[in-house]
């Protein structure tokens, strides 16, 4: 396997640095060589480029790939929307010689080539696969007792055609990642729906997005979660923000959101702080409380022990 | 005819069924997709109301994509200059900064008390390469229209 070139996307950057911050001090901690892919610009977002035209968006993308291919690195995304867009297109330009040929001649002017060489990751398939949940579990310090409604979001899974990471309809290999870090996945209706903001629809309907955003909220509630853990910075900003809507419109949720990196970086011992919990629009003080708690605790027993996986994680899915 | 493949769609409305913004909004995808076939729907304000979350086409019977028919139709409106104002406006800061969403001074101060990189060269090269390349798909062009 090659090396990784992080590939941070416009949000989490410009928005929830947090996470960024995160992914950082875990990959480090659990060994994964990695670097910044610098010179990155815009995937480009796939809601918005590639419905208006698919040349560009195909062009902006190679782009990408072409900087990771000059570092011989394949690129990690922490980001739904930049696997999709850079999944995608990958596989596209790899397969279909003439828009490889169209797309280079626009690269060629910024003196770049696309090959063709490289692969496109997303962290939680890249933690699944090649460090195992194994691994994962034993590396976890603090096992963090606590209930998460897991939101896979779309573009991890699907089109399953392209992305061949299992069942769209029950999916199991994140429920496993979070539980190896002790919490539980907590089943809910319409766990596989979508947050509202995909397709340009947050970007120009902000209040029709919020509606699917209450209905994900509401279940989440029913079924009493402590936390949100999702694996894409637009869902995540959809959950956090859009709770900060609905409290205006007399909705008072307080369920903390939290990018992997961030739930797994609290189970190696890292603080809500440094995991930058506090940069969210929701923070809720009485879940970073029971995090310091959990902590403490661990550290006043001397925890020596291993996290027991369960034999069989729960796909969590309730028909939507 | 563009998409034949849309014809071998039986009307089971499946997609309309798991569709999550179908729920809330008047986007019927059944409807929209089978109007394709015969008519144009480039003002159809519906085709924008698709978070493209894939549903439709993972479940439909006939395998029709149907997620990826809406990206086709939309690329079409966007061609006969049918652009949402917020749309064009996220297009305009691809143009300006080489992201879809900006760094804002909130934002820097933030990065620079994490500890993370501010790599301004870096970031202008980028912005200086885009620019060069939605010039030479003449995407710039486009966004006008």
């Amino acid at each position: 396997m090659k090396e990784l070139s992080l590939f941070t996307g416009c949000l989490i950057p410009n928005r929830y640095p947090g996470i960024e911050k995160a992914t950082g001090l875990v990959l480090d901690r659990l060994g994964v060589k990695w670097s910044y892919l610098k010179e990155a610009a815009c995937c480009p977002a796939p809601g918005i480029y590639r419905s208006f035209d698919k040349i560009t968006w195909l062009t902006l993308a190679s782009r990408n790939l072409a900087l990771a291919e000059e570092k011989d690195t394949d690129i990690l995304t922490i980001c739904n929307g930049c696997f999709s867009s850079l999944m995608d297109s990958n596989n596209i330009l790899k397969n279909d010689e003439g828009l490889r040929s169209e797309v280079n001649t626009h690269l060629q002017k910024i003196g770049k080539e696309y090959n063709g060489t490289i692969e496109v990751r997303h962290i939680i398939e890249f933690l699944h696969t090649d460090i195992g949940v194994q691994k994962l579990g034993d590396a976890v310090e603090k096992p963090l007792d606590i209930r998460a409604a897991v939101h896979y979001g779309c573009h991890l899974l699907k089109p399953t055609r392209e992305r061949k990471l299992g069942s769209a309809e029950c999916p199991v290999f994140f429920d496993e990642l979070v539980e190896a870090t002790g919490a539980t996945s907590v089943p809910y209706e319409g766990k596989t729906s979508c947050c509202g903001a995909g397709g340009g629809v947050r970007s120009a309907m902000l209040e029709t997005s919020f509606k699917m955003t209450e209905y994900k909220l509401d279940r989440m509630i029913k079924a009493g979660v402590d936390c949100i853990v999702d694996a894409c910075p637009f869902c995540h900003l959809q959950y956090d923000a859009g709770q900060m809507k609905l409290k205006r419109n007399g909705k008072n949720y307080e369920i903390p959101v939290l990018h992997f990196s961030q739930l797994l970086g609290l189970a190696l011992g890292f603080t809500t702080e440094e995991m930058g919990l506090h940069l969210n629009e929701i923070v809720n003080l009485k879940f970073e409380e029971k995090i310091a708690q959990i902590q403490k605790r661990l550290l006043l027993n001397n925890f020596q022990g291993k996290i027991v996986l369960k034999n069989k994680p729960r796909s969590g899915v309730e028909p939507d | 005819m563009k998409n034949p493949e849309i014809l071998t769609c039986f009307q089971c409305g499946t997609c309309h069924a798991s569709c999550p913004s179908g729920k809330y909004t008047s986007l019927n995808i059944r409807k929209i997709v089978r109007d394709s076939a015969t008519k144009d729907v480039s003002d159809q304000p519906e085709l924008w109301m698709c978070t493209t979350c894939y549903n439709c086409q993972e479940r439909c019977p006939r395998g029709i994509k149907i997620t990826d028919a809406v990206l086709t139709l939309r690329s079409e409106a966007v061609k006969k200059g049918k652009i949402l104002p917020a749309h064009r406006k996220v297009c305009n800061f691809l143009i300006k900064t080489g992201q879809s969403i900006p760094l804002d001074d909130k934002h820097l101060e933030i990065r620079k008390t994490l500890g993370l990189r501010t790599d301004k060269a870096a970031w202008k090269k980028a912005l200086k390469d885009v620019n060069v390349l939605l010039r030479s798909t003449g995407f710039g062009e486009l966004i006008k229209r």
